[in-house]
């Protein structure tokens, strides 16, 4: 299945992609993702348990199994305002 | 009316306050947060605003929703900016009207407060030394805890 795979700010800087299209097995969940992220960025293990997790626009845990077409988003502590 | 926004263009104060104000109101209380030119006495040149600003919109209106249910206000309105900001722009406006002042005079406090843990933003500040950083709020904010 195909994952549509958004960074911003400092995540983006690090990957150096706003959005990506990344191949998952079949009930593969956000934690599969995140290795998978990690596997091709070593410095993203190293900042990813201070990321929140969207999917589909929702903050949602790591154990979150993901379907085609879902949108994921990992959002580092937020600064607005 | 209501109106939750993530915009590149300026922030208008006064057009905000024409969008939530109804006939019925007595009161409207605008919050601005602005630009400063200094973070802990080193000097800013200016700020850089990210936002995810789809799921950002969808958070603001979550907060005006809470606002509704806690108080007696009549309309939210809440913009954010985005990109590019010089010293003394307007990067956040929060306007809420209601019939009595107190409603929303603590509806806009705790909106802030709530939009600074929950909504998909972020700020670079660029340093007149010539640093820059990606500021990283509170990660032990609600946002975690979000139902």
């Amino acid at each position: 299945m195909k994952i549509k795979v958004l960074f911003f700010a400092s995540v983006r800087d690090l990957v150096g992609d706003a959005e990506r299209v990344v191949s998952l097995e079949d009930g593969a969940t956000v934690t599969d993702l995140i290795a998978g992220l990690a596997a091709a960025h070593k410095r993203f293990i190293e900042m990813a348990p201070s990321l929140m997790v969207s999917v589909n626009q929702e903050y949602m845990p790591r154990d979150t199994v993901l379907n085609e077409g879902d949108e994921v988003a990992f959002i580092p502590p937020v600064s607005g305002g | 009316m209501d109106l939750y926004r993530v915009q590149d263009e300026v922030i208008e104060p006064a057009a905000l306050h024409e969008v939530v104000l109804a006939d019925s109101d007595g009161a409207v209380t605008t919050f601005a947060g602005t630009v400063r030119d200094n973070t802990k006495g080193r000097g800013t040149s200016f700020l850089v605003y990210d936002a995810y600003k789809e799921m950002a919109e969808k958070k603001l209106k979550e907060i005006g929703d809470e606002l509704k249910d806690k108080w007696e206000i009549n309309s939210v309105g809440i913009l954010h900016r985005v990109g590019q900001l010089e010293i003394r722009e307007i990067s956040v406006l929060i306007a809420i009207s209601s019939p009595h002042r107190k409603a929303s005079l603590e509806a806009c406090h705790y909106a802030i407060d709530r939009l600074k843990e929950t909504v998909p933003v972020w700020k670079k500040e660029v340093w007149s030394d010539g640093g820059e950083a990606w500021i990283e709020g509170d990660i032990s904010a609600p946002q975690k805890t979000e139902a």
